[in-house]
């Protein structure tokens, strides 16, 4: 793992009225790390995901990414700049099958316009075969290739969750940010979706991971965050977390001596 | 079957021969078995599958619940008629210096422009709406509906635009190269009525447009615009600019209302602010909802049968009452809108999803309840599925 950030947020801070959901919040995640965001319900993860991703704008501080702030005015900018991200409660296009919805992915990626789709230029047939094709090879890397052709409300819940991780991959990320992918599964499907993180991480993405399942953090992070109240209580390697007090009275609710 | 016409050209090409045969002889046929009204009521059937199509876009598609779309077919309706009668001149002396006889664009200028002028009021009315979903978006494209045949009311004082409710007349017939289309056409001793040209030229712009939506839907702009449907949010977090894709099903719904208005206006003639109510939007809408929202032969059948049926009613049920009671008892136009209604409501109890719905969305409807019975896939057998696909 180099040592280079990809992504560094600086005294990130977001109210809503009176409550203070984030309150300067720095954290660095660097290149080639799988980046841990961690704490109890309501500690401002998702806050922190939807002003990274430009769902809300930030009240303080700022988002360094890839080098160059990332000034972001709307959402559809950061995809363009590299972070694509899964939602906490999975929002697919229901209706469209999971090949095409893994092609919506490809949009910010390609460029027809309407004269091109109308005309059906050889650019743009060409460019629609390979998003096509690059859907296809997406599904087959999460495993979901024999489902291409299924719409996405009727596949199982752990399918569902792998193809939001493709879709998003389809963005061409640097920054693959997961909110709690592991919701709900059962054992062996976070066991493989395990194996998953691990593979896009070993091929060169870098991922944001929030997620409550503490095992599956253990296990897989390079660094954790914990979050509580919107304050960073702790951050460092998954087993000095685990022991760090703070963290333990985050989740216990306070020491017991 | 259209696997196996996929797969046997010869078989695909007599029946895209026979298509065509079958659409040329129709106004002929139609004119001998039920008259030459009849050939009429067809020309304004094209004319609503062409605006269906272009609602389709925003409210299929795109899922912009859209109230006040005949607003473009307005304004398609009196650009031509602007540009192509006597009006203008009659009532500004500048004008009347310039083009003595009145402005008469042709039809190869008319028809772009009224596609560009009714794309522009498209991102115009879009523009304020973008924030908007839903019930909501429906008031306020109503509104602008209503505002559109209002001015359109309204604009004969101080400065006579539009000429107000007594409308624009006088219109230009179209005509290509130098045939007109308001006579008879005769080639080599046969001879094509008038409303038989008029559904020559309808047809085809239908075509041209048909073509049009078909291959938008089956396009990166086609799925930017389902997607937002399905999930705003995902899709914006999936890069596309919201924004831009919606103004744009806007202007390209806009467009298609902008060509079916300039037609209706030199077809008929004459056009007044009458023609553009509200419950014109809601026929149209109804249009795309009974034949099956965002499936293009859907959206054409019920433009279809929406456009010929009430015509259908009013020309059976004056002679059945006779029949029956030996005198009319009921106004067959009341008579109309009440199983015109009653057809809606049977349709949306026993077809929600429209007559002709797209695969998709009949499965949409079907399968909610077993949505779950399909088994997941067993994990841990993946690898080598997985094998040779790379990020």
């Amino acid at each position: 793992m180099s040592a280079l950030p990809l992504l560094e947020a600086k005294d990130v801070t977001k109210r809503f009225g009176g409550l203070q959901a984030l309150a300067d919040i720095s954290l660095t995640i660097n290149h080639g790390e799988i980046y841990g965001l961690i704490g109890p319900n309501g500690a401002g993860k998702t806050t922190f995901f939807n002003c990274l991703t430009g769902l809300y704008q930030v009240d303080e501080g700022r988002f360094m990414f890839d080098g160059a702030p990332l000034n972001v005015k709307a959402p559809h900018e950061v995809a363009a700049r590299g972070i694509a991200r899964t939602f906490q409660n999975i929002r697919l296009f229901a209706n469209m099958t999971a090949l095409e919805n893994v092609m919506v992915g490809r949009h910010v990626r390609t460029k027809a316009g309407v004269i091109g789709a109308v005309l059906r230029t050889p650019g743009t047939l060409a460019e629609e075969r390979a998003i096509h094709d690059r859907a296809r090879e997406l599904l087959r890397y999460v495993g979901l290739e024999r489902r291409s052709d299924t719409l996405s409300r009727n596949l199982p819940y752990g399918d569902q969750r792998r193809l939001e991780i493709a879709r998003a991959l389809a963005t061409e990320p640097k920054l693959l940010a997961l909110d709690e992918p592991a919701a709900g599964m059962n054992a062996t499907e976070t066991t493989s979706l395990k194996g998953l993180m691990e593979r896009i991480r070993g091929d060169g993405v870098t991922i944001l991971l929030i997620e409550h399942d503490v095992k599956l953090v253990m296990g897989l992070c390079d660094r954790v965050a914990v979050l509580d109240y919107g304050r960073k209580i702790a951050e460092g390697r998954p087993a000095d977390v685990q022991r760090n007090t703070a963290v333990i009275e985050a989740y216990l609710g306070g020491s017991l001596a | 079957m259209l696997a196996a016409l996929e797969k046997n050209p010869v078989a695909k090409w007599l029946g895209l021969a026979l298509v065509v045969v079958a659409l040329a002889a129709l106004p002929f046929a139609v004119e001998a078995g039920a008259g030459r009204s009849w050939v009429r009521i067809i020309d304004f059937a094209l004319l609503y599958i062409m605006l269906a199509l272009g609602l389709n876009i925003v409210v299929g598609f795109a899922g912009l619940l859209d109230l006040g779309y005949i607003a473009f077919y307005a304004v398609g309706a009196y650009m031509w008629a602007l540009l192509a009668s006597p009006h203008l001149s009659a009532n500004f002396p500048a004008f009347a210096a310039m083009f003595p006889g009145g402005l008469h664009f042709p039809i190869w200028i008319l028809i772009p422009m009224g596609a560009l002028v009714a794309a522009i009021f498209g991102v115009l009315l879009g523009a304020p709406t973008l924030r908007l979903r839903g019930d909501y978006l429906a008031i306020v494209t109503l509104g602008f509906g209503e505002i559109i045949r209002i001015f359109l009311n309204n604009l004969n004082a101080p400065i006579n635009i539009t000429n107000g409710p007594q409308g624009i007349n006088k219109i230009d017939p179209f005509s290509i190269f130098g045939v007109p289309f308001n006579k008879p056409f005769s080639v080599f001793g046969f001879t094509v009525p008038s409303v038989a040209l008029y559904y020559y030229l309808f047809l085809a712009l239908t075509i041209v447009i048909i073509v049009i939506t078909l291959r938008l839907e089956d396009s990166r702009i086609g799925r930017a615009w389902v997607a937002i449907r399905e999930d705003e949010i995902a899709a914006k977090a999936m890069g596309i600019n919201t924004r831009n894709v919606k103004l744009l099903a806007f202007a390209m719904g806009a467009t298609f209302g902008g060509v079916a208005g300039g037609l209706f206006s030199g077809f008929q003639g004459f056009v007044s602010p009458e023609s553009f109510t509200l419950m014109e939007s809601i026929m149209v809408l109804s249009m795309v909802v009974l034949g099956g929202m965002g499936h293009i032969p859907g959206v054409v059948l019920g433009a279809v049968l929406l456009a010929t049926l009430p015509e259908a009613i009013r020309y059976t049920v004056v002679p059945a009452q006779k029949l029956l009671f030996g005198k009319q008892i009921i106004d067959p136009e009341s008579l109309r809108m009440l199983l015109f209604g009653l057809a809606l409501i049977l349709v949306m109890l026993y077809r929600p999803a429209g007559l002709w719905p797209s695969p998709v969305r009949k499965r949409e409807f079907a399968t909610a309840e077993k949505a779950g019975k399909v088994e997941p896939e067993q994990y841990p057998d993946r690898t080598e599925a997985n094998e040779g696909a790379r990020l």
